[in-house]
């Protein structure tokens, strides 16, 4: 589905992303993990089309075409879906009136007729059960004034509502209390179907117990510098990320360990 | 991906204003230039009584000893006041009885412009006052209101009709001295609407008038005049659009709004003027004077503005609170795209007890635009318990446009609370990559940011006219983020 090949970025000339190769087959869960700063975002950023960052080598094959050229909306209609680290507030605009804009815009991309206001608002109501989420939210303005927790599951109700081929979850989980983690995962684990793959970042191996990834990666100064099996989260919950830093600063850089 | 940006700016600054063109009408003009026998000549042509003529004159002659207001925020080119045609108007007869009497091609026109001048079903809730140029064309659905005792008739029209009613509230709230332009439009003011709503009378349907200009070299001076006698309601909206020119065209009209006791009147408009090219050139120049009074106890007056035409926009339409309770409703969106300036308010004169007055005002600046929002809120030494609440907020897009506030405050009585909020805020690229990230195009994100930021003043809207505005906005900001 996604083949990502010996990736290089930069933001403002400074190179973030220093080779990034990975594969995600149809119903795969990856887990990026990896401390601040090592380029998780940035790596998301890239997938979605952020024109800051700056492609600078390596290749996107996105189900056999060339993601990197394609428009950010095209790449969203195409399925893939970013959750935001940090989720973006538009005054004004009600999340019905964004989400039908969203919605019909996908609907179009694949020969649909737009969604009647009264379908719509049943398909909303049908997501917002499956995802557990406050049906007050939906009457409001785009995560204007709402808490991070209430962002975060916003995220997960808008990818129930497109229903996305390859989910890209940013940390996700950070910020949230139990409950709502739990919520979150149920959310995401309800909507993923057998053929459908996610990218789960995280910082943290909690949101892995609920969300259990086939392949889990650290990102570390740019690099995959470790990939295996669930197992490795456990041992960075355990042990921190100082004995991976050492190992790779040991080996010299660019050796995977 | 900034190539990207580029692109959408191009393509859209160079899309065409929609109602740009120009219908081959025979049209009759007078002479250039301006002076008392041109004055004799409108007033003629309008068979106008003595006492109209002389309110005529006395403004032209008070307006040879004015000048050019120069405090507005706004580099205005000279204007040769010589080289303007007064009057122009499309050639038919003087009032056309039915639908059939009006000449094809000015019914084409309003049909283009999406203004049937037939009384048609499905816009039964509109009555329409077409004005081209320096007359009105056709006023819609008048018998029906005129059994409900409402006046909705052309300016001229009510000027031979009901002179008295006319004669009684003409210049009482936009005095002929008031200022440059009110003066100028005083003395050669064509055409515009009449309105009376009679005591206790709901007006069932939306009262509108739309203004087209389209005759080159000419100036438009339209008066408006609305009267809603005590414990009456009126709804009112105007628009307007003009052709594409390479010249400027000059536009300076003036509304009065009279509302009595328990009275309300909710006046909306829709400015779309042709703004000028991308790189400035042409454009109307809109300088307006607009006024309301409440007269009585417990009367409100509302209002609300689109504005994203017009090269050069001056206006501040404004509400003289004078009746205890009475109420200023003050909502503006004002765009700026390309080179477009705006300097536009409001002012709320607090004379009566317990008056309160709300502004709302929304600046959106692009391109090159200049927007500055200028207000006054006076309070004078008997207006015990005025209330005033404040927002002015703008929106930038990009970083060659301008955003100004001119906020004056004059309190005399010591019980008034008057508070002032301002913002400025730049539309994020965060925002739109957000939006483009749900599939949700740069300039459909742009689309509804706007609209989101606006929502406040759309909403006050009548609903028929806020789908419209929303579109509006969205076209004339389009690509403008870059
Ligand atoms: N918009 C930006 N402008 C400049 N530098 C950035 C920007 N976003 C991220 N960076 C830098 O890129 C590096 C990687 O950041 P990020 O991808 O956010 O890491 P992570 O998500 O793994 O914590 C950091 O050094 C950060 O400072
Ligand atoms: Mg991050």
């Amino acid at each position: 589905m996604l083949i990502i090949k010996d990736l290089k970025a930069a933001i403002n000339g400074k190179v973030i992303l220093k080779g990034i190769s990975l594969e995600v087959k149809p119903g795969e869960i990856h887990a990026i993990m990896g401390p601040n700063g090592s380029g998780k975002s940035t790596l998301a950023a890239v997938l979605a089309g952020r024109s800051f960052v700056e492609v600078l080598e390596g290749t996107v094959t996105y189900f056999g075409e060339d993601l990197l050229a394609m428009s950010p909306e095209d790449r969203s209609k195409e399925g893939i879906f970013l959750g935001f680290q940090y989720p973006i507030e538009i005054p004004g605009v009600s999340m019905v009136n964004f989400m039908k804009t969203a919605v019909n815009e996908h609907r179009k991309h694949k020969g649909l007729e737009p969604l009647s206001a009264s379908d719509f608002l049943k398909l909303m109501r049908e997501k917002k059960e499956l995802v557990e989420i406050d049906s007050k939210l939906a009457n409001r303005s785009v995560n204007e004034g709402f808490s991070g927790g209430e962002k975060k599951k916003n995220e997960i109700f808008q990818m129930a509502m497109l229903e996305p081929k390859l989910a890209i979850l940013d940390e996700t989980d950070s910020g949230l209390d139990i409950d709502a983690l739990r919520i979150v995962a149920n959310g995401v684990n309800r909507i993923k179907r057998p053929d459908t793959s996610a990218i789960v970042i995280t910082h943290y191996q909690r949101l892995l117990d609920f969300i259990v990834p086939d392949i889990v990666h650290v990102l570390y100064d740019g690099r995959i510098v470790k990939t295996s099996g669930k197992e490795l989260a456990l041992e960075l919950e355990a042990k921190g990320y100082d004995w991976i830093k050492k190992e790779v600063n040991n080996n010299g850089n660019g050796a995977k360990i | 991906m900034a190539k990207d940006h580029e692109k959408i700016i191009r393509d859209v600054t160079s899309g065409e204003y929609k109602y740009g063109f120009y219908s081959d009408i025979e049209t009759e003009r007078i002479r250039k230039g301006l002076d008392e026998d041109v004055i004799r000549l409108i007033s003629g042509k309008k068979n106008e009584p003595e006492w109209l003529l002389e309110f005529r004159l006395r403004a032209y002659r008070h307006w040879l000893t004015l000048k050019m207001p120069r405090w507005p925020n706004l580099t205005i080119p000279s204007i040769d006041y010589q080289d303007i045609i007064y009057y122009a108007a499309p050639r038919q007869k003087v009032s056309p009885g039915s639908i059939d009497e009006i000449d094809p091609e000015l019914k084409k026109t309003f049909d283009k412009l999406g203004i049937p001048l037939e009384e048609q079903k499905h816009l039964a809730g509109v009555a329409v006052d077409a004005v081209m140029d320096s007359v009105s064309v056709k006023t819609t659905f008048r018998e029906a209101l005129a059994e409900m005792g409402i006046i909705f008739c052309s300016f001229s029209e009510a000027v031979r009709e009901y002179p008295e009613l006319v004669r009684r509230y003409l210049g009482t709230v936009v005095p002929h001295t008031d200022n440059f332009f009110a003066t100028l439009n005083s003395a050669v003011f064509s055409d515009g609407s009449f309105c009376y709503i009679p005591k206790g009378v709901r007006c069932p349907m939306e009262l509108s008038t739309y203004f087209r200009i389209n005759a080159a070299s000419t100036g438009q001076f339209e008066r408006t005049l609305l009267v809603a006698d005590e414990e009456s309601y009126v709804s009112y909206l105007e628009g307007c659009t003009a052709p594409m020119r390479d010249e400027n065209q000059l536009h300076a009209a003036v509304v009065e709004i009279i509302s009595e006791a328990n009275a309300e009147v909710k006046y909306s408009t829709v400015q779309n003027w042709y703004p000028g090219d991308k790189d400035g050139k042409g454009g109307i120049f809109n300088f307006v004077t607009k006024r309301g009074i409440c007269r009585g106890d417990n009367s409100k007056i509302s209002w609300t503005q689109i504005e994203t035409g017009s090269a050069i926009t001056w206006k501040y339409p404004s509400c003289i609170l004078r009746g205890d309770n009475s109420v200023g409703e003050f909502y503006s969106v004002a765009v700026t795209n390309n080179y477009q300036q705006a300097d536009t308010g409001t002012k709320m004169i607090h004379l009566g007890k317990n008056t309160r007055s709300t502004i709302v005002s929304k600046g959106i600046s692009a391109g090159h635009g200049q927007n500055s929002y200028r207000g006054l809120v006076r309070v004078v030494k008997n207006a015990t318990n005025a209330r005033n609440f404040s927002q002015c907020d703008s929106l930038l897009m990009g970083d060659k446009c301008g955003a100004h506030t001119f906020p004056y405050i004059e309190v005399d009585n010591q019980s008034a609370v008057v508070e002032h909020e301002a913002t400025t805020s730049k539309i994020g690229e965060d925002q739109i990559f957000y939006c483009n990230q749900r599939g949700i195009s740069t300039e459909d994100a742009v689309g509804l940011i706007v609209n989101g930021y606006a929502r406040e003043v759309i909403n006050k809207l009548p609903m028929e006219f806020a789908v419209e505005a929303q579109k509006l906005l969205q076209i004339s900001l389009e690509g403008s983020v870059g």
